[in-house]
């Protein structure tokens, strides 16, 4: 008996297309998606990170260091600004910050002028200045540790000139004989140094295109732990008790979103099987007129769902929705519009209710997953960010950091509100070619 | 006054022809049966009438108007063989619903939904969700969401299957009720007894075509004519097969047609007893609906 009712089961599950992808596609896509997110294409590599760097220093050793982080394969630097085809002019520090506010790179250094006098706050030297963006709290601890190895291999001679400066200002004049093997150790450090500039410049030049460098294993982590004391300056504002709140009201709030429409969109299916439809389109309400009722009503609903998820957030954990009620609610009715328009196409593609829930469990959970609502898209390869990109709930989770973190202004969520609607557009046109099965046949 | 007319209505799908020329036609305040086996194309010639099927040639006149599916239906009501309903609404919230989406609102809406509730025997419980309803509940709902906005023909696709004798007696009182005031009632039933009984004229489609119509006693004459059947009950099969006889050897129900009663029925009665039979029962009747639509459509299944 046992053996017949397996035996059921297992006939059963043969011919559940849905069910077969549930138990053996579902978990390969989700295993695919965390590796490549955490380990790229190799464990032993970490993404390549933006950086803007900004020479206020303009000297010998600030040349030597920006030329240092430029050939570091872990970094993607940018020292000037200006578009493409026109001349180029050297970032500022104002300018810099921007950069990171704005979201074009997640962490800019500043070398300010100065630096180059010693190493250590207690020579004088101002520190080297991080300014990072609270988003991606990983970019500014990788740019820190390969800031402090270029401090240390970029200028090896003018680092012992420097030291033995102090040296000597502390402990008393070095010996004539001293200061000619000194002389003669600087001169091979010289040629070496040379060498080493001539090698980062072609790295630098072939860099592009490469893989990603193994990331540092132990990064500095504090601002006295290098040989060059570094400050980091939060360019957002240091009054975000909680910075991810934010990030993950919206990843949550938009996942559970399209588990909502998409459910209520199955009852469109309901109808279908319950002759409820048939019976509606007997009426003076066509599809069309059913399909826009549906996506409307989804859509409010969506409104609603996020609007008690982010009350929640304000209330529970101090997230600054009155600040930001005008985005938020821009952001929140576009993103309530595309999810609504997505369900409503989930359920048009569907045979039945049941198969609507399976598809609808794949698809969600995997787009979330690429679009950035379970784990950052920071933390993800440059080419899996990409293809986030692909997912329209990566562009609204964009649209709501844009306005959390970066306090946009309504003007500056276009990027994102235009491929939510083309988005919503294509959706629903699907949805309604798809609903004509259903019509005079 | 003709008020729904079907003709030569042909439809297709892939290599299988649902309708090859479908004709009928529909009287004011008549109640016309629509009947055929599974398969003869009654669910495609009513979805048709109703907008939801586009025929491939033929045309369908409503109150002497060509409809095309895309044609509004307001003189139109259509109750699904299914229980078409908002199972999480009650009565009244199902019964406003389609009436506002057939145009009906304000006073006359309510009006209109009171009298539903009444005409259904639903008001007491019309505040309760239709889930917790029994299934002759449910089928009433079903027939008066197709029905609140009053028109005047009404299309009903089996609208007693599924239900106790007296919620069947219930449903056949409401539509008498409705073909009192007017209404032209398209019934498609498989509960022929119910078609006899309740119907002014029936039609029968098989493959595709209508193969016979009239009333009952037309249908009869048309195809066995005015012959009786004949059955007598016997205390034991008889000896030898008797002529005459639908017999079969071990049976004690003896079956036979007869054209007249008079003439034949001594025969039959002087050879059952020649066979050894002693006769304790004898019945005369009619041929009934069904023995003229097994007669039409022969015995064999079409599924």
């Amino acid at each position: 008996m046992i053996a017949t009712l397996m035996r059921v089961a297992w006939i059963s599950l043969s011919r559940d297309r849905v069910a077969q992808a549930l138990t053996f596609a579902l978990p390969i896509a989700f295993f695919t998606i965390f590796a490549a997110v955490f380990a790229g294409q190799d464990m032993r590599t970490t993404p390549r990170v933006e950086a803007a760097v900004v020479d206020q220093d303009g000297s010998e050793y600030s040349r030597r260091l920006v030329m240092a982080l430029k050939a570091d394969r872990g970094l993607e630097v940018r020292t000037s600004h200006g578009r493409r085809g026109e001349a180029q002019t050297p970032l500022d520090r104002a300018r810099a910050e921007a950069l990171v506010r704005d979201g074009a790179v997640p962490v800019a250094v500043v070398l300010p002028k100065g630096m180059h006098v010693g190493f250590g706050p207690a020579e004088g030297a101002p520190p080297v200045e991080l300014l990072s963006d609270p988003s991606d709290p990983v970019a500014p601890q990788i740019v820190m540790g390969l800031l402090q190895k270029a401090a240390m291999t970029a200028a090896p001679d003018l680092m012992v000139r420097s030291s033995l400066e102090l040296f000597e200002r502390y402990s008393g004049p070095l010996s004539e004989r001293q200061r000619e093997a000194i002389a003669a150790w600087e001169h091979v450090l010289r040629v070496q140094t040379a060498a080493q500039d001539s090698a980062l410049r072609r790295a630098e030049t072939e860099k592009d295109g490469g893989q990603p460098t193994r990331a540092p294993q132990d990064v500095a982590g504090t601002t006295d732990s290098g040989p060059i004391p570094v400050r980091v300056v939060d360019v957002m504002g240091e009054k975000r008790e909680n910075p991810l709140i934010a990030f993950y009201a919206a990843g949550i709030g938009i996942m559970f979103l399209l588990f909502t429409c998409t459910g209520a969109a199955g009852s469109l299916l309901d109808e279908v099987d319950s002759g409820t439809l048939d019976r509606v389109l007997t009426s003076r309400a066509g599809m069309t007129g059913l399909l826009i009722a549906k996506w409307c009503f989804m859509a409010a609903l969506g409104v609603l769902q996020l609007t008690v998820m982010f009350s929640y957030g304000a209330l529970a954990f101090g997230l600054p929705l009155l600040e930001h009620l005008a985005g938020f609610a821009v952001m929140t009715a576009f993103s309530a519009a595309v999810v609504a328009s997505f369900g409503l196409l989930i359920a048009t593609a569907s045979r039945t209710r049941a198969q609507l829930s399976g598809v609808s469990t794949i698809v969600i959970l995997v787009i979330s997953a690429l679009g950035g609502s379970m784990f950052p898209r920071f933390m993800m390869s440059e080419g899996m960010q990409k293809v986030g990109l692909l997912t329209f709930n990566a562009w609204a989770l964009d649209g709501f950091i844009k306005v959390f973190w970066r306090d946009a202004k309504l003007v500056e969520l276009w990027p994102q509100l235009l491929v939510l609607s083309a988005f919503t557009v294509a959706f629903l046109t699907t949805a309604r070619l798809l609903a004509r099965r259903w019509e005079a046949a | 006054m003709t008020t729904l007319q079907v003709q030569t209505a042909f439809k297709t799908y892939g290599k299988v022809e649902a309708l090859r020329g479908a004709a009928l036609e529909l009287g004011a305040g008549e109640m016309l049966a629509l009947l055929g086996p599974n398969g003869a194309g009654k669910t495609t010639l009513v979805r048709a009438i109703a907008g939801r099927v586009r025929l491939d040639r033929g045309t369908i006149e409503l109150l002497g108007e060509a409809l095309s599916p895309a044609s509004p239906r307001p003189a139109l009501g259509v109750v699904p063989q299914e229980v078409a309903l908002y199972p999480l609404l009650t009565a009244r919230e199902n019964l406003e619903a389609f009436g506002r989406l057939n145009a009906v609102s304000g006073s006359r809406l309510r009006e209109r939904v009171k009298w539903a509730l009444e005409w259904t025997q639903l008001a007491e419980r019309s505040r309760e969700p239709i889930k917790r309803f029994s299934g002759g509940m449910r089928r009433r709902l079903n027939i008066a969401c197709g029905i609140l906005h009053e028109p005047q023909v009404v299309l009903l696709d089996e609208p007693t299957v599924g239900v106790d004798p007296q919620s069947r007696e219930r449903i056949y009182d409401m539509l008498s009720g409705l073909r009192a005031a007017g209404t032209s009632l398209l019934l498609t039933t498989h509960q022929l007894e119910e078609a006899e009984a309740r119907c002014e004229r029936i039609v029968i489609l098989d493959r595709g075509l209508v193969i016979a119509s009239g009333t009952l006693g037309e249908l009869v004459r048309k195809t066995i004519g005015d012959s009786r059947d004949v059955t007598l009950r016997v205390d034991r099969p008889p000896r030898t097969p008797l002529v005459g006889f639908e017999a079969d050897g071990a049976d004690t129900t003896l079956r036979a047609r007869v054209a007249d009663v008079a003439s034949d029925l001594p025969a039959l009665l002087v050879r059952a007893q020649a066979a050894g039979c002693t006769i304790e029962d004898v019945s005369v009747r009619s041929p009934s609906l069904q023995s003229v639509f097994i007669h039409l459509t022969g015995r064999e299944l079409r599924e």
